[in-house]
């Protein structure tokens, strides 16, 4: 690049470093204040605990909201992912009309206010008598998931060749064997990927979960409802920090998963 | 499997049934194997996004008396939200507040985006994951985060009051509408970053060169060159968050207060203390047609200024 490109760097640097500071900052202050001794929060702080981490484990309806978002999640970024695995190929293997107008429908979920698709569903379901619980919630987040795990399928099944499939279908192959033998290890860093993020979000989804679990509260709506009581909040930011700390560690995961899966399949390896 | 492929392929064509007839067929169509592929996903969104919104509208155009559903179709519903201020106060308010945060998050970003894009050669995806990290960690932990920070005996009064530079805790931080959108500007800070690094990441860097060989200074390049090309990047991040800002329950809710409410609240009680699902369903319609005619509006200027300029 010229020289020219260079001026005003060192500003835009500064900038860069304050943004940082401006997303991480708020969020910080979940943890610190989890340990702090008194159930106010506020500066200064009083002294220093981790009682209200021992809290955490002993609260029962807490465990309970913990194992109902476990499933949700796991059954829901599990079908997210399976279904998307199908349509991303169909997206970028193939050319045939219609495609464009189904790629819209499918993404559709990402552009839509979250509540509209929770107040709909629970109209739906109420008419058709189906009830409200766990598995409405699966329903609601499988489908806000989707558009996610299409677009990290899509993006992995575009950088690998088109020819593997091919050569392995001339040597013989039926298509399915040709899926499982040859398109799925290709494609398993974005499959691992997919299942990490859509994971991650209904994990952490609130408003749809909110107007759909009835009575198998999740863990965001747990937090929700203790956010009313000044003497629970330490217990809500011990369980925000652990929250933080795991959901933290999930994407690093699934973003080294994604890229070192890139870097192995890239041209290297082939040629 | 491999065998049952070698044996399809032997059997002549015409001897073939129905079964390796439809595989020879669906080997041959990439219509039929895009259709089959992709409809799992696409039948399964239809029925739990599309046949939902369509029972949405024809519920906004019933009534409801207590418990009893009234069938009949009108347009009473509608016709309450226009008549009564409120409802209009709230949507407009809503869109304000959204239009604001939307501002406000793009020219926020655009500079850490060229930042990254331009200026940052080795660690880029460092920058980007810790960019995006808050982002997936609990949005109602990160709005729940702004309350504790901007309250009364929040970490901003008790601290300023420790320190000695206020006596009296000072009550405009939270519950209002600027609240809403410092938090919301926050929570979607992601959103608005990547698609706008994206697409000054795509830029072709000669052209750039071109601009300034034809002594165009950092200035005037910027607003010919980079800014025009960046602009499919500003006009996505701008729809994906007007859109569920406007519909955000969460924000409002938590650093609101009665001025910062906004139409997520209002169809929120509709379904559940007033009890008025078909009045909620219209409240619900009427802000996505608001919001898609808004943000339809918005990509077409756009688009036409961006033509305007380069």
């Amino acid at each position: 690049m010229s020289s020219i490109s260079r001026q005003g760097r060192g500003f835009r640097a500064g900038y860069a470093f304050l943004y940082l500071a401006f997303l991480y900052v708020p969020v910080l202050f979940l943890p610190l204040f989890s340990f702090n001794e008194s159930i106010y929060i506020a500066f200064p702080i009083e002294g220093w605990t981790v009682r209200w981490y021992g809290t955490l484990l002993e609260d029962e309806r807490l465990h309970e909201a913990l194992r109902n978002s476990l499933e949700i999640a796991l059954i829901s970024s599990t079908l997210a992912t399976g279904l998307a695995i199908f349509a991303a190929k169909a997206f970028t293997r193939y050319r045939y009309r219609g495609q464009r107008p189904t790629l819209g429908v499918v993404m559709l979920p990402m552009v839509l206010p979250e509540i509209i698709v929770g107040v709909s569903l629970l109209i739906l379901l109420n008419q058709i008598g189906l009830g409200l619980g766990t598995h409405s919630v699966v329903i609601g987040h499988t489908l806000i998931c989707l558009p996610f795990a299409i677009a990290v399928l899509m993006s992995r099944m575009e950088g690998f060749d088109r020819n593997l499939e091919e050569a392995s279908l001339d040597l013989g192959e039926g298509a399915v064997a040709t899926f499982f033998r040859v398109t799925l290890p290709l494609i398993l860093p974005g499959v691992v990927a997919s299942l990490l993020l859509t994971f991650t979000i209904s994990f952490d989804e609130f408003i749809i979960a909110f107007f759909l679990s009835a009575t198998d509260t999740t863990l965001p709506v747990f937090i929700w409802s203790q956010l009313r009581f000044p003497q629970r909040l330490p217990t809500v930011l011990a369980l925000g920090a652990c929250i933080l700390v795991v959901s933290a560690v999930l994407v690093v995961a699934a973003e080294w998963i994604r890229r070192r899966g890139q870097v192995r399949a890239g041209p290297g390896m082939w040629s | 499997m491999s065998d049952g492929a070698l044996a399809a392929s032997a059997v002549p064509p015409a001897a073939g049934g129905w079964r390796s007839r439809w595989r020879r067929g669906y080997l041959q169509s990439e219509a039929i194997r895009g259709w089959c592929l992709s409809l799992p996903a696409l039948s399964f969104v239809v029925a739990a996004l599309a046949v939902p919104l369509a029972l949405l509208v024809l519920f906004s155009f019933w009534t409801q008396d207590y418990v009893t559903l009234d069938t009949d179709l009108t347009l009473a519903n509608y016709e309450k939200i226009a008549q009564r201020t409120i409802y209009l106060t709230v949507f407009l308010r809503s869109v304000l507040i959204a239009g604001l945060v939307t501002l406000l998050t793009v020219l926020l970003a655009y500079p850490l985006a060229y930042y990254v894009a331009f200026d940052v050669s080795r660690h880029k995806m460092v920058w980007l994951v810790l960019i995006t990290l808050p982002f997936w960690t609990s949005y109602l932990l990160r709005v729940f985060a702004w309350k504790i920070i901007l309250g009364y005996d929040g970490v901003v009064n008790s601290g300023l009051a420790w320190l000695g530079l206020i006596d009296e805790p000072l009550s405009f931080l939270l519950y209002n509408p600027f609240a809403v959108v410092l938090t919301l500007a926050h929570a979607w800070a992601a959103f608005a970053i990547l698609p706008i690094y994206v697409s000054l990441e795509k830029i072709d860097r000669s052209l750039l060169e071109a601009a300034t060989d034809l002594g165009d200074g950092p200035l005037r390049r910027f607003w010919r060159v980079t800014f025009p090309l960046s602009m499919p990047g500003v006009i996505a991040a701008a729809i994906v968050i007007f859109i569920p800002t406007v519909g955000d329950y969460v924000t409002p809710t938590l650093v609101g207060g009665p001025s910062g409410l906004m139409i997520a609240n209002l169809i929120q009680t509709q379904f559940s203390k007033a009890n008025d699902w078909p009045l909620g369903a219209a409240l619900s319609i009427a802000s996505m047609l608001t919001v898609t005619l808004i943000a339809c509006l918005f990509v077409w200027f756009s688009k036409r200024a961006t033509a305007r300029i380069a």
